[in-house]
């Protein structure tokens, strides 16, 4: 599995979707259960895959698939 | 050969503000208890030479750790090395701080911002980066030093005190919030502390608070490290969200 895969897996866990609707609307606008605790649950969840602990403004930050992708390239994470 | 357990028992434990007064004696406490120990101060190798000879002493491991609490990225790189290296981290001292005393009229607003700073930001922080940890682990223990002016107040020591009473606050909303996770928050609220430093400010300004203290005598720091291996150890594992006052029943 590869990077992306991992990630866009983790997203469609933690929301309980299918990865087919991961895409730059997928954000805490849009989505009906992305509040703080799947936020903390998504932040953890990929901490744990890629080895990684992010900054605590990455974490306040990551509101967007998309941005989520922008903060993980941040510890060398390419997706 | 009898073996004499002990009950931090390789616990893996930070402790912020090690080098002297109540950090280095609740250091010195926890390894003695079997405690791996991750001892905290800012000047770089001040604790080699100690905890070389500490670990050996009570035959555990003690690791200095280098850094300013206030800085951010420094803390979450030292989180990272325990965790690396441990795993795990089942204990978090927060002892560094700042004190000073001061009338109302008298306070620097600048020295005050810096106090909050180390003695509440950074405190904050670093329990933030525990709790990441602690929460996988769905196990932990958190211990804020503060001081009984946070309770109490007292007359010269504004800036202090308010410090410390954030303190009481702040562990008393993390307590509710991470209780979930099974990690326990507890502050412990010292009263006067013959440390190094203290002994010398008492004596030259404060030696008729002595009056204050119904037990008649400073606090020792092994006193005030006792209670962090109590609430450390799983001997409190009921108790969260408390302010421990270990003060020889004073009352400014």
């Amino acid at each position: 599995m590869n990077n992306i895969e991992k990630y866009n897996n983790i997203f469609a866990s933690v929301f309980n979707v299918n990865v087919e609707v991961l895409n730059s609307d997928f954000n805490i606008e849009s989505v009906d259960n992305w509040d703080s605790i799947t936020q903390l649950t998504l932040v953890t969840e990929l901490e744990d895959e890629f080895d990684i602990m992010f900054d605590t403004e990455d974490i306040l930050e990551f509101k967007s698939y998309d941005k989520g992708k922008g903060i993980i390239g941040k510890y060398d994470i390419a997706l | 050969m009898k073996t004499v357990s002990k009950i931090l028992d390789s616990k893996v434990c930070l402790i912020t503000g090690a080098s002297r007064g109540i950090g280095k004696a609740i250091a010195e406490r926890f390894a003695q208890e079997g405690a791996i120990v991750y001892a905290n101060a800012r000047e770089e190798g001040s604790l080699d030479t100690w905890a070389t000879s500490c670990a050996k002493e009570h035959n555990t491991v003690v690791i200095p750790l280098y850094f300013d609490v206030t800085d951010a990225n420094l803390a979450k790189q030292a989180i990272i090395k325990i965790k690396k290296e441990q795993q795990r981290i089942d204990i978090l001292v927060n002892n560094a701080g700042l004190v000073s005393y001061e009338l109302l009229a008298m306070t620097n607003v600048e020295k005050l911002r810096e106090m909050f700073e180390v003695n509440v930001i950074a405190m904050i922080q670093l329990m933030q980066l525990a709790a990441r940890i602690m929460t996988r682990q769905k196990n932990g223990s958190i211990i804020n030093i503060s001081s009984i002016v946070g309770v109490q107040g007292v007359k010269g020591q504004l800036s202090y005190s308010a410090t410390k009473g954030a303190v009481n606050a702040l562990t008393k909303s993390a307590a509710k919030e991470l209780a979930s996770d099974n990690i326990r928050v507890n502050a412990i609220a010292p009263g006067m502390v013959e440390t190094e430093r203290f002994k010398k400010v008492f004596d030259e300004k404060f030696s008729h608070r002595i009056e204050d203290i119904a037990m008649g005598r400073l606090a020792k720091p092994e006193e005030i490290a006792n209670a962090c291996v109590f609430l450390g150890s799983d001997l409190s594992t009921y108790i969260s969200g408390q302010i421990l006052g270990v003060d020889g029943s004073t009352n400014f």
